[in-house]
C-alpha cells in the first residue's frame, strides 16, 4: 500500500497523465475492468471545504478566482495571436481538472460536425461518425449525470432518454420564447451535468447560483470519477509534474513517463499502456517536450500536426435592458438554448448555438471593490499614467468616499431598467497556423519551455459570428429591449474550449491519433482529450471528451 | 483601563489559544442552513451552527454593531447572522479570521480612543464616523495593507459578502435568490407577480 504522500512509482498496467474528465473517466473505466492504474496529476486535491472557499473567491472582487490552483512560475505561457490565450483564467490544474469550475453544459456534437469535408468541402472529416460515437454519448451522460429533455428539433438524434429530467425553463426564457416564436426560432432545454434530482449519491441542485464554484456537489466534476477510480483500486498521485514521455530504442513503444515531485525528485513511471489526458494545450506541449532522435519534432509527431489546428469557440453577446422585470440571477445556469442556426449552409456562415441569459444581473462588486482615487495603489496608478480624466477625478473628488449605511453602493439596483442578454458560440475551422508551440525564450519552474499559443480568427469565424449578432439583435428588438452592448470578436480572449492540437484521422501524415485515439506513431500511446477533435463544432466539448475517453478505454482494455 | 477593556483582552487571549490549539489549520465546514425569509431581517434560522468558530462574544457584538453601520437601515442585523455567516463560514484563506479579529479590535480600539466609547455603545452614525476617521471609506481593500485597508478588506468586505449573499441583500438588489445563497430552484421560475408565466 502506498501512502498519500508517497509519490514514487508503483507497478501499473496503465499510466494516465492528467486527472481531468478524460483522465479520470479513463482511469475509472479501466480500473473497474481490473487493471492497475496510476494517474499523475500536476495539481492538488480539493476538499469539500475548498469548494466553499472557491465560492467566496468567485463572488468577491477582492479575491483572485484562480488563486486556489495557480502557480505563476509553473503555469506561465506566451500568447502571440490576435486572440488572448488567457489560459490561467480559463483552465484549472487540480484533481478534477477544468471541470472543477466548468459551467457543466453537455450538448453533444451534431452529425455534420463529423463530416464537414464531405458535406461542405471544408476542414476534414473525423474518421468516426456521430453514429459510431452515439453509444458512448449515452454512457457518458449516465456516468456524469446529465439533466435534459429530448425537445430540440435541431439537435442531434437521440435513442435513449437523459438520465434526469431537464431543469424547468426560467421566467426570462418565457420572455425570449415569445420573441423567438414571432421570428420562428425554436428554443430547447439546455442539457447539463447538474443534478435536477438526487443522482449517483449527489444531491439535486439547491440553487447556490455560483455554478463555477458549486459547493453542493450537484454539479459534476471529475473529482467524482477520481473517487470512483480510487474505489476500484486506481492510484491518483497529485502534485507531480509530468516532464517527458520516454520511448524504447525502436521508437515503437512508450516505456515511461518521467515526472517531478514537490520535493524536487524525479521518477520514472513505467506501464504497458500510456494515456495523455492534459487538455488541448498541455497535451501537445508534453509531446513537443518529449522529442528524441527518433522523434526530433516531438513525440508522436511524424505528421507535424502536434500542436497545430488549434480551435476554440468564438462567441459574442448582446446585452440589453427591458422596462419590465427580467428576473435575472436567481439561478446560476442557462436553462434554454437554440440550435436553429447550427445547421449551416455552404457557402455562408457556419454553425453556432444561442443561449439565453439567466445571469445578466451582476450581484458582486459595488462597495466591495470601489476604489478611491486617493488610495495608495490608485495614486501610484495615476502618477504612472496621469490621464486628464484621472487627474480631474482626483482634483474634484479627492476622497471619493465609499458611502455606507443607507447610501451603500450596491452591485446592482432593483430596476427598472432590467438587464437581459443573449450569447452565441460558434465553430472555428481548423487551420494549421493556429497552433501551440514551445516558447524557447521562457521556461517554467521545471526549466521547460512554456507553451506559446498562436490563435486568430479567420473570415469564416467573422462571418459566422456577424450572422449570430444579427440574430441576437432581431430577437432583442422583437422583445422590445433597448440594446446596451454588443461584443464582437475584436480583442477577444480564447474561450475555455481548447481543441484540435493532436487531431484524429486516418492518414498518419496529417493526423496524430487514429479512430481509437491511439497515436499513429507509437503502439501503446493514447490521447484522451479535446485535442483529438478533428473539428470542434459549435457545442461545448466535455461530453464528447468523455465519450471518446470511454471509447478509448475499451480499445486500451483490448490491448491488456 | 476599564472593565470592558479587560474583557476584550481576555477574549483576544482566548481566541489566540484557540488558534494555537488548532495548529493554524482552517476550521471545519459548518452547516449552511438558513431560513429564506422575505423580510429584511438577518438572523440565523437554525440551531445547526457549528459553535467552534474563532470569535468571542465580544468580537461578535462589535462586528454586529459595525454591520448596523455598514448595512442600510432597512436591514436589521441579528448577532446570530454575524456569528453564522461571517464567523461560521469556511475560512476563505489561511489566517483570514485571525486578521478579521485583529481588524475588529482595531476599529473598537479607535472608537474607544477617539469617540469616547466602545463600538456597540455609540450610534450607527457615529460608527460610520469611526470608520471614516480611520480612513476605511477612502481606501481600497487590501488584505496586506495598512490598518484602514485591512479593515476595509476584512471587516467591511466580509460584511458585504455576507449581505450580498443573503436574501435580505438580494431584496435590496431585486434578486430573490442571490448567488452564494442556496435558496432552491423556485425563484428563477417565478414571474414578477410571484407566479410562473
Amino acid at each position: 500500500m502506498t501512502g498519500a504522500d508517497d509519490r514514487s512509482p508503483t507497478d501499473a498496467d496503465v499510466c494516465i497523465v492528467g486527472a481531468g474528465p478524460a483522465g479520470a473517466v479513463t482511469a475509472y473505466d479501466l480500473a473497474r475492468r481490473g487493471h492497475d492504474i496510476v494517474v499523475l496529476e500536476a495539481g492538488e486535491r480539493l476538499t469539500p471545504e475548498d469548494h466553499h472557499r472557491r465560492m467566496e473567491m468567485w463572488l468577491r472582487p477582492d479575491l483572485e478566482r484562480n488563486s486556489f490552483w495557480l502557480d505563476g512560475a509553473r503555469d506561465a505561457y506566451t500568447s502571440t495571436g490576435a486572440i488572448d490565450a488567457r489560459l490561467n483564467e480559463t483552465r484549472v490544474k487540480a484533481v478534477g481538472g477544468t471541470s472543477v469550475h466548468w459551467d457543466a453544459n453537455t450538448p453533444r456534437l451534431h452529425e455534420e460536425d463529423f463530416e464537414m469535408n464531405t458535406r461542405y468541402g471544408v476542414a476534414k472529416d473525423w474518421p468516426i461518425s456521430y453514429d459510431d460515437l452515439q453509444p458512448y454519448y449515452v454512457r457518458a451522460e449516465r456516468e456524469i449525470g446529465v439533466s435534459g429533455a429530448d425537445d430540440n428539433p435541431h439537435g442531434p438524434p437521440r435513442k435513449e432518454p437523459y438520465p434526469m429530467e431537464a431543469f424547468r425553463p426560467s421566467y426570462s426564457d418565457s420572455l425570449f420564447a415569445e420573441a423567438c416564436a414571432e421570428l420562428e426560432i425554436t428554443m430547447a432545454s439546455q442539457p447539463k451535468a447538474i443534478n435536477s434530482e438526487s443522482y449517483d449519491d449527489r444531491s439535486g441542485c439547491v440553487g447556490y447560483g455560483v455554478c463555477n464554484a458549486c459547493p453542493s456537489g450537484a454539479k459534476y466534476s471529475a473529482e467524482v470519477h477520481v473517487r470512483k477510480a480510487e474505489a476500484e483500486g486506481a492510484r491518483i498521485v497529485d502534485q507531480v509534474q509530468a516532464l517527458s514521455v520516454e520511448h524504447d530504442q525502436t521508437g515503437d513503444y512508450v516505456e515511461s513517463v518521467v515526472y517531478a515531485t514537490p520535493d524536487g525528485r524525479e521518477y520514472r513511471q513505467e506501464a504497458d499502456q500510456f494515456v495523455i489526458a492534459c487538455g488541448g494545450i498541455e497535451t501537445p506541449r508534453l509531446l513537443l517536450l518529449s522529442d528524441s532522435i527518433a522523434f526530433p519534432d516531438g513525440l508522436a509527431n511524424s505528421s507535424g500536426a502536434v500542436g497545430r489546428y488549434l480551435m476554440d469557440h468564438p462567441n459574442v453577446t448582446t446585452t440589453a435592458t427591458l422596462d419590465e422585470p427580467t428576473r435575472q440571477s436567481n439561478i446560476g445556469w442557462v436553462s434554454s438554448r437554440s440550435d436553429q442556426f447550427y445547421a449551416r449552409e455552404s457557402p455562408g456562415p457556419g454553425s453556432y448555438h444561442l443561449t439565453f441569459s439567466n445571469t445578466a444581473k451582476v450581484t458582486y462588486g459595488g462597495a466591495q471593490d470601489r476604489r478611491a482615487p486617493t488610495s495608495p495603489s490608485q495614486i501610484l496608478d495615476i502618477v504612472g499614467n496621469p490621464t486628464p480624466d484621472a487627474l480631474a477625478e482626483l482634483a474634484t473628488d479627492p476622497l471619493n468616499e465609499t458611502p455606507l449605511g443607507d447610501n451603500l453602493d450596491l452591485p446592482t439596483t432593483d430596476g427598472p431598467p432590467y438587464p437581459i442578454s443573449i450569447r452565441g458560440a460558434g465553430e472555428m475551422l481548423p487551420r494549421s497556423d493556429n497552433r501551440v508551440m514551445l516558447d524557447g525564450s521562457r521556461t517554467d519552474s521545471h526549466g521547460r519551455p512554456v507553451p506559446s499559443v498562436d490563435l486568430s480568427d479567420g473570415e469564416h469565424e467573422q462571418e459566422t459570428m456577424e450572422h449570430c449578432l444579427g440574430v441576437q439583435e432581431s430577437v432583442l428588438t422583437e422583445l422590445g429591449a433597448e440594446i446596451t452592448g454588443v461584443s464582437t470578436l475584436d480583442g477577444r480572449g480564447m474561450s475555455t474550449h481548447h481543441m484540435g492540437t493532436t487531431r484524429m484521422g486516418t492518414d498518419p501524415s496529417d493526423s496524430v491519433v487514429n479512430s481509437e485515439c491511439r497515436t499513429h506513431d507509437l503502439e501503446n500511446l493514447w490521447i484522451a482529450s479535446s485535442s483529438v477533435f478533428t473539428t470542434g463544432g459549435a457545442n461545448n466539448p466535455t461530453l464528447t471528451i468523455i465519450a471518446l475517453a470511454l471509447k478509448a478505454a475499451e480499445h486500451i482494455d483490448d490491448q491488456l | 483601563m476599564t472593565d470592558d477593556q479587560h474583557g476584550a483582552t481576555d477574549s483576544v487571549l482566548t481566541r489566540r489559544r484557540f488558534f494555537t490549539a488548532l495548529g493554524g489549520t482552517s476550521l471545519a465546514a459548518t452547516v449552511y442552513e438558513y431560513g429564506i425569509g422575505s423580510d429584511r431581517s438577518l438572523q440565523s434560522a437554525t440551531e445547526t451552527q457549528d459553535s467552534r468558530h474563532p470569535a468571542s462574544q465580544y468580537h461578535i457584538d462589535v462586528m454586529t454593531a459595525i454591520a448596523e453601520a455598514v448595512y442600510p437601515s432597512a436591514v436589521s442585523v441579528e448577532s446570530s447572522f454575524i456569528e453564522s455567516r461571517v464567523f461560521g463560514r469556511v475560512e476563505p484563506k489561511p489566517n483570514h479570521f485571525e486578521n478579521l479579529l485583529t481588524s475588529i479590535e482595531a476599529v473598537d480600539g479607535h472608537s474607544r480612543a477617539r469617540f469616547g466609547g466602545a463600538i456597540p455603545d455609540i450610534s450607527p452614525g457615529r460608527r460610520r464616523k469611526v470608520l471614516q476617521s480611520m480612513g476605511v471609506t477612502a481606501v481600497h481593500p487590501n488584505a496586506d495593507g495598512t490598518t484602514a485597508e485591512q479593515v476595509r478588506f476584512y471587516v467591511v468586505n466580509d460584511l458585504l459578502y455576507a449581505l450580498f449573499t443573503s436574501p435580505a441583500g438580494g431584496e435590496l438588489m431585486g434578486v430573490d435568490n442571490p448567488p452564494g445563497y442556496p435558496g432552491g430552484r423556485d425563484a428563477y421560475q417565478r414571474g414578477p407577480d410571484g407566479g410562473e408565466r
